[in-house]
């Protein structure tokens, strides 16, 4: 197991590697470079002083430099200056929109667990009863309704007519503290997090049913029984350890799938996230704030599922590697 | 979406139990059979037969031109010429809504067909030779998969500037064939030491006849199934990446730019008869496509109905 997760680290070095090299590669190809937005904006200057200005900047080195001088300086947490928000440090515009993007994140994580997970076991223990059949359908609603219109009939319902949830922001008005902020942000974020969250429900729902469905038909579980354990004992000690093993590495993959609905999700709700300000630097073609945001999620993406990987071959030593 | 197909549809070629007196069925044939006898699976063809029957003929339904703008029709309500009245750009909801349709299943179709081209390639590939040429497409495969999509494509979008239908569909499927090469690899894999083929090429078949003969056909139903599964993911991307603004662009109609004008505060609240069709069209088409799928995969692998 200890060798397994060492070679799973070291394979790790490499992928980090290639997914520096595909968003740099991105970068180089996309067309004009962080001098150009000025050279149109005053074309009365000497094409001279931009030259200088570039050879400063280092645009105009061999690609391999440009390369290390990006990466290094980005290891750092220094990934230059945006070209459209008057020249604001990257690492700042994107601290200060990462930790709603997080709450968010967690918010809708949570939900899917507390009500995915749950419903998903009690359908397994009582399957095809009203019950199960109402889960799976949900289960298949939640799965073919676009996540943008399920926030945008949300808004109409709950915000518009009914007034119960604010339709957008993260916060009410400013000067608020202690409680009463908190309450606040957590208001806000519910319909969000709830339509970030649909997707994942519906699937932890199905793939948790499914698990433990196949878990309680097992032999062991048949033993279990036979000599007399009770239901919720056989449960908790022998089904739910096994039938969550799958749900680990579903959870490792999650990041990724909260983090690429967010970008859509927190456009519906105006959420001032890292969603929205990846599309407003796509569409104002910010390069410098798109590649640190690819990297930024490429890399967590790439942690999350090393996490899961090693979790998964702690959790189930019945796993054998090579 | 998210199940593992890899794990369920092992393809086993099985020996056709042809009951005495009939002639064997093909296995094929023995899954259709079980898919018919899948109500909602059934149904749900029917109702996909119904969606693109109702989108080609749109002339037939509406004489509106879908992209003829009307300054002095903006954001009208329903009315006798305009059923689902018009958008901020006084264009016809309705034509729209049937117009789009076409858009949308095309491109979710065309998307799916050509990760499905290069999907099978790249599978057959990796799976067949193995060695190398396995070890380097595979980590393409998970290199491909470390970005995520949408923040992959709208990247590659944002380059490119101008898209077009042909450009969003090769871009759909230039970044999604790993999966399915992943699932068409893990098949060929099992299929690789089985006796059936050491005996093609004992008798000295060539490698493209292997394949095409031996291989695609024992993958036939992982790689339906996850290709009718596929088109349904297409078809909510396409119409994700139109509402923010960032697939088909305007004025060609698609069901997802057709709900972007709900990003309008006035819109969504007045005209809900604007946003609302086409989000029940994408949903509607995006159910019966997953529940045709679901009924593939109970009928290719039977095993997978208890679960």
């Amino acid at each position: 197991m200890y060798k397994y997760i060492i070679r799973r680290i070291l394979v790790f070095i490499p992928m980090l590697f290639a997914l520096t090299v595909i968003v740099f590669g991105l970068a180089m190809a996309a067309p004009g470079d962080a001098i150009s937005g000025n050279e149109l904006a005053d074309p009365n200057v000497d094409p001279e002083v931009y030259e200088q200005q570039r050879e400063a900047l280092g645009l105009n080195d061999p690609v391999p430099v440009q390369y290390w001088d990006w990466i290094s300086s980005a290891a750092q947490g220094d990934f230059g200056n945006s070209l459209v928000y008057n020249g604001r440090s990257v690492a700042e515009l994107i601290e200060e929109r990462f930790a709603n993007t997080l709450y968010l994140g967690l918010f809708s994580l949570g939900i899917t667990i507390l009500v995915g997970i749950p419903i998903g076991i009690y359908s397994a223990r009582h399957p095809y009863s009203l019950f199960d059949y109402g889960a799976t359908g949900f289960g298949f609603l939640g799965l073919a309704i676009p996540n943008f219109f399920f926030g945008l009939i949300a808004i109409y319902l709950l915000s518009i007519h009914l007034g119960w949830f604010p339709a957008q922001g993260t916060l009410s008005g400013p000067g608020q503290s202690g409680f009463n902020e908190l309450s606040d942000r957590i208001h806000h974020m519910i319909l969000p997090g709830i339509t970030l969250g649909l997707a994942g429900t519906a699937t932890y729902m199905r793939y948790m049913r499914s698990e433990v469905l196949d878990v309680l038909g097992s032999d062991y579980i048949r033993t279990a029984r036979a000599k007399g354990m009770s239901d919720t004992n056989v449960l908790y000690k022998h089904t739910l350890r096994n039938a969550l093993i799958p749900i680990i590495t579903l959870m490792g993959f999650e990041i990724g799938v909260l983090l690429s609905g967010a970008v859509i999700t927190e456009q519906v709700f105006q959420y001032p996230g890292i969603g929205t300000l990846f599309l407003n630097s796509v569409t104002n073609r910010d390069f410098p704030v798109v590649m640190a945001i690819a990297l930024i999620l490429g890399t967590l993406i790439l942690i999350g599922n090393l996490i899961a990987d090693i979790l998964y071959s702690i959790i189930d030593p019945r796993i054998r590697y090579d | 979406m998210q199940s593992n197909p890899e794990e369920q549809l092992s393809s086993q070629p099985e020996n056709t139990p042809g009951s005495e007196q009939q002639e064997s069925k093909s296995p094929f044939q023995l899954a259709m059979r079980r898919f018919m006898k899948n109500k909602m699976a059934v149904i749900s063809v029917f109702v996909i037969f119904f969606i693109i029957i109702i989108c080609v003929m749109a002339p037939v339904f509406t004489d509106q031109d879908p992209e003829a703008t009307n300054v002095l029709l903006i954001e009208q309500g329903p009315s006798d010429e305009h059923i689902l009245g018009t958008n901020g750009q006084g264009q016809d909801n309705f034509s729209r809504l049937l117009y789009g349709g076409r858009i949308s299943l095309i491109v979710g179709f065309s998307a799916m067909f050509f990760t499905l081209v290069i999907g099978v390639f790249l599978g057959s590939l990796a799976g067949y030779y193995g060695g190398k040429v396995d070890g380097i497409i595979m980590r393409a495969a998970d290199i491909m998969l470390m970005l995520p999509f949408l923040v992959l494509a709208l990247t590659i979008i944002a380059i490119i500037e101008e898209i077009t239908i042909p450009i969003f569909v090769m871009i759909i499927a230039l970044t999604s064939w790993p999966n399915l090469t992943r699932i068409i690899r893990g098949t060929y894999l099992s299929l690789r030491e089985q006796e059936f083929v050491h005996g093609a090429r004992a008798i000295g078949a060539s490698d493209i006849r292997i394949i095409i003969k031996h291989f695609i056909p024992n993958a036939i139903g992982p790689i339906i199934v996850n290709a009718t599964l596929m088109m349904a993911t297409y078809i909510i991307i396409e119409s994700g990446l139109s509402f923010i603004g960032f697939g088909i662009p305007q004025p060609t109609p698609t069901w997802g730019n057709m709900i972007s004008e709900a990003m309008n505060v006035r819109i969504l609240r007045e005209h809900p008869e604007a946003w609302i069709p086409p989000g029940l069209a994408i949903f509607v088409t995006v159910l019966a496509i997953n529940f045709i799928g679901d009924g593939m995969r109970d009928a290719f692998d039977p095993k997978s109905k208890q679960r």
